[in-house]
């Protein structure tokens, strides 16, 4: 049993020290929103916060995860839309079909709480992860909009 | 409601027919299909459906509709929603006839098992070819207007006072003498006994007041919490999880492999052959799979194919650009005189790539066999496909087939093809009794596609002695999507696709005296199907770039060249011309900035396109605005349009930019996003949408734009380096210019 800090509650996950964070935040922990995208840390569909810091839990093992604190898409906010860019998302309609956005809203919260105020070039750096539907436009507005209204 | 009888037995012989024929297997499966010549439901369409609504204690009226106590009123769905919007639109339409109130309207997918039942009372479901609205606006808007009849005649026999004296206005009806109201929840059940009206007259245009505003997705809030559950997020009791190996090479089969060296590993549970060219290991969970998967010694017998590369493709089309025979898709004059009588003449071959879908959720499908019942929980573009793949591939009747639609994480024409749901299927029917969720990894969804098909193109144009276009043939040589996806729909040996744009009804520049579009089909043995945009994408950027090299060939602007030889298509040179207002083209612009212009009619609508680029002198591009134009006829949320004119930018440009599948021993090269790239946010240009509806007819939105985007970049290149870039992606190209 490995202990592991997900949504500020420890779980004992009965799974290989190798194994993927984001596998074992899928089918061992049951948290769904993180997901599967490529497997190799290239398209960002599986990013988490681990202590603050955004991650791709594709990359990132469950040994390597030791006492730091992981946040996913589902304890992001308490009841799942009143973060500040979830609002923001919201406002702009920002999904598609939706399955890359779990790792564009963690992508732009981290981003938000490390520069309140981004630039686009703060955006285009920090917003690497893959959307095929293309709401890379709606994604930089909904950032700008959050920093307005506040997301740190 | 659920006690009525299911009518149509008769029918459903006549749908089993058809699937034995593999009609609905494969032809109907396929994402751009045709109408299958089913009735098109009206407002008269019977059926009954039992769903989450009507477990609520929500009842039907009519078919469209499910009202629930407190008022809310949920639409039912019968096309699939991959992001495109059209559960909003088309719930839109329904509520507006319904005059239902907004603010209290939810949706719901209808089970292509009740829509069989039925006698397909729902229409088609299959979801493709940007037909989810257009293709349905008729026949849900009719099933609106009569649920607003019914609702109105039991609320006036309440009363006890004629029909005429009531009105009805965001789910209320009025008696208008006695100012009496009634909630829709309170006439519900009364209105569900009626009969449903089959002369129902639909609203006009002056009338809509839920169509045409840019009201918000019903589907945004559960897509930013990460609650929304994809197919591959299911989780079922005592479920299992498989990943599966396909041969590397296309036509290739299994020759042999090890189970026992896997079988002790964790959570394995079985080993299997899923049918000639397909292994599955099944464990607990996916991971496990995966693992022992990538462990599992297998050797394949790659077959004759292995010898295949990109080389050789390329040489094999290249013999196909001067071929004798081809298949003739338009026609006009005579362009050989023509031709031979031109003063100057401009030639150019191009050339595009395989291209995957690579939607953002790999392939995914969780399916049950007890032993009489094939269940499956899928993301399809087709319920009805589905349903005919996993009743065909577990060797049942569709009778005891369930499919259980959920959104998918993208489509984009590959969830169209039901080769995933076959699949399923053949695993679930060696485990008896427990749900196996089958997700392909990336890796087998990048190398495992239905691509786009590889084509050239040779274009000759003749110009007279003023410089006039006077002869035009443009050569496709390459692959068919039909042959490969639906052999039966073609037309005397010739793909009536491969023409998208360049045909009768949609080629823009039928002023041209001779005109001939020809394919000489070079088919090759790697899979193709419907990518959206399809084959207006290559087609568009051939002809558009072209177009571009023929007005410089003749010392014409572009925009007038162009706008001179739409006459028959007026409705296309509106939309060039809205384009080119919005983007200032009659104002120079600043040093160092160039434009390119281009436009397309497809999927029913008329698009156009504004870019400005620069290039640096070493060969740097950043695209600094674009501007695109859809008239769409009628514009059903504006706001959505906009989004997938957005979203048809980012589509249209990874493989400008960076995308393409190559071709090694057989095989794809490119196994993920690392070597497969796509556009992300830092490539994206800004993108003005400029909507014009002209009204008067309903054009498709999902597929348009895609192919005005890259031909815009394309030609705006040219301007600023006096490069024509003629094969894709621009990533083997070098830009730098003095």
């Amino acid at each position: 049993m490995i202990k592991l800090n997900v949504n500020g509650r420890v779980h004992d996950v009965d799974a290989p020290a190798d194994t993927p964070l984001l596998w074992v935040l899928r089918e061992w922990v049951g948290l769904a929103g993180t997901k599967y995208g490529c497997g190799v840390s290239v398209c960002g569909a599986c990013a988490v916060h681990m202590d603050g810091e955004i991650t791709r839990s594709c990359g990132i093992m469950l040994g390597e995860v030791k006492d730091a604190k992981i946040v996913t898409i589902e304890g992001l906010s308490a009841d799942g839309l009143s973060h500040p860019v979830q609002k923001a998302w919201l406002a702009h309609e920002v999904p598609q079909c939706g399955y890359c956005q779990s790792g564009q809203i963690m992508a732009a919260a981290a981003l938000l709480k490390g520069t309140p105020k981004p630039s686009d070039a703060d955006i285009d750096a920090a917003m690497t992860n893959i959307c095929r539907c293309g709401t890379y436009q709606r994604v930089r507005a909904a950032i700008h909009t959050a920093a307005k209204t506040g997301a740190a | 409601m659920s006690g009525r009888g299911v009518r149509g037995a008769g029918h459903m012989e006549q749908i089993s027919v058809v699937a034995r024929r593999g009609f609905l297997g494969s032809a109907a499966a396929v994402a751009g299909a045709f109408s299958l010549g089913w009735t098109i439901p009206g407002a008269q369409a019977q059926g009954v459906a039992n769903s989450a609504a009507t477990a609520a204690g929500g009842v039907e009226v009519g078919i469209w509709a499910v009202v629930m106590p407190d008022d809310t009123v949920v639409v039912r769905i019968a096309r699939s929603e991959m992001g495109q919007g059209t559960l909003t639109g088309l719930a839109q339409l329904v509520a507006d006839e319904m005059d239902a109130d907004w603010a209290m309207v939810r949706a719901e997918y209808i089970s292509p098992e009740a829509n069989l039942a039925s006698k397909r009372a729902w229409g088609d479901m299959s979801t493709g070819g940007s037909r989810g609205i257009r293709g349905s606006v008729e026949y849900v808007r009719k099933g609106g207007a009569a649920a607003r009849a019914m609702l109105i005649q039991a609320a006036a026999a309440q009363w006890g006072v004629p029909v005429g004296e009531c009105a009805a206005s965001e789910s209320v009806i009025t008696h208008r003498p006695s100012g009496r109201t009634l909630r829709y929840g309170q006439v519900a059940a009364a209105a569900a006994k009626l009969p449903v009206p089959t002369d129902v007259t639909v609203k006009t245009p002056a009338e809509w007041k839920i169509v045409g505003r840019g009201v918000k997705r019903l589907d945004t809030v559960e897509k930013l919490s990460g609650k929304l559950v994809f197919a591959i997020d299911l989780q079922l009791p005592g479920m299992l999880n498989a990943s599966i190996a396909q041969c590397p090479v296309f036509g290739g089969k299994i020759g042999s492999f090890d189970a026992a060296k896997v079988m002790g590993m964790p959570g394995v549970r079985h080993v299997l052959k899923v049918d000639d060219s397909t292994i599955a290991v099944v464990a607990d969970k996916w991971w496990q799979a995966q693992t022992a998967l990538k462990a599992l010694p297998i050797v394949w017998n790659e077959g004759a194919n292995a010898n295949v590369s990109s080389a050789s493709i390329a040489k094999h089309l290249e013999g196909g650009l001067d071929a004798k025979e081809a298949f003739v898709g338009l026609k006009q004059g005579d362009v050989t005189a023509a031709m031979a009588g031109a003063v100057k003449k401009v030639e150019a071959v191009y050339g595009t790539p395989f291209l995957n879908h690579a939607t953002m959720e790999p392939m995914t499908c969780t399916a049950k066999w007890d032993g009489t019942t094939i269940e499956v929980w899928v993301s399809s573009q087709n319920g009805d496909a589905s349903l005919a793949a996993a009743g065909e591939a577990a060797g049942v009747p569709l009778a005891q087939v369930k499919v259980n639609k959920h959104h998918l994480g993208g489509g984009f024409g590959r969830r169209g093809h039901q080769d995933y749901v076959r699949q399923a299927v053949m695993i679930a029917k060696q485990v008896p009794g427990r749900p196996v969720k089958m997700i392909w990894s990336r890796e087998e969804d990048m190398q495992h596609g239905l691509y786009r098909p590889i084509t050239m193109a040779k274009l000759q144009a003749g110009l007279d002695a003023q410089g006039n276009l006077v002869a035009l043939h443009g050569r496709i040589s390459g692959q068919s999507i039909l042959a490969y996806i639906a052999p039966a729909r073609m037309a005397g040996g010739m793909d009536p696709v491969q023409f998208q744009g360049w045909n009768k009804e949609e080629f823009g520049y039928q002023a041209i005296p001779n005109l001939l579009m020809d394919h000489a089909m070079r088919n090759t043995h790697v899979p193709v199907g419907f990518w959206r945009g399809v084959n207006h994408n290559q087609n568009s950027i051939y002809m558009e770039c072209f177009f571009d090299e023929v007005a410089h060939a003749a010392g014409r602007d572009p925009l007038a060249f162009r706008l001179g030889l739409m006459g028959q298509m007026p409705k296309l040179a509106a939309v060039l011309r809205a384009a080119a207002e919005k983007a200032e083209y009659a104002k120079p612009l600043p040093a160092g900035v160039f434009r390119g212009i281009c436009a397309n009619y497809g999927f029913g609508s008329y698009t156009a396109a504004v870019a400005e680029v620069s290039v640096s002198k070493a060969g740097e591009l950043k695209i600094l605005r674009i501007v695109a134009a859809i008239d769409c006829g009628h514009a059903v949320n504006p706001d959505q349009i906009a989004a997938q004119v957005e979203g048809s930018f980012v589509y249209g440009l990874s493989p400008l930019f960076t995308s393409e599948n190559t071709v090694e021993k057989g095989r794809i090269v490119e196994g993920n996003f690392d070597t497969y790239e796509v556009m992300k946010l830092d490539q994206m240009p800004k993108v003005e949408t400029v909507v014009v509806p002209s009204g008067g007819f309903w054009g498709g939105v999902g597929e348009p734009t895609i192919a005005v985007a890259a031909p815009a970049v394309l030609n705006a290149i040219f301007a600023a380096t006096g490069k024509r870039i003629r094969t894709l992606p621009l990533k083997h190209h070098d830009l730098s210019h003095a």
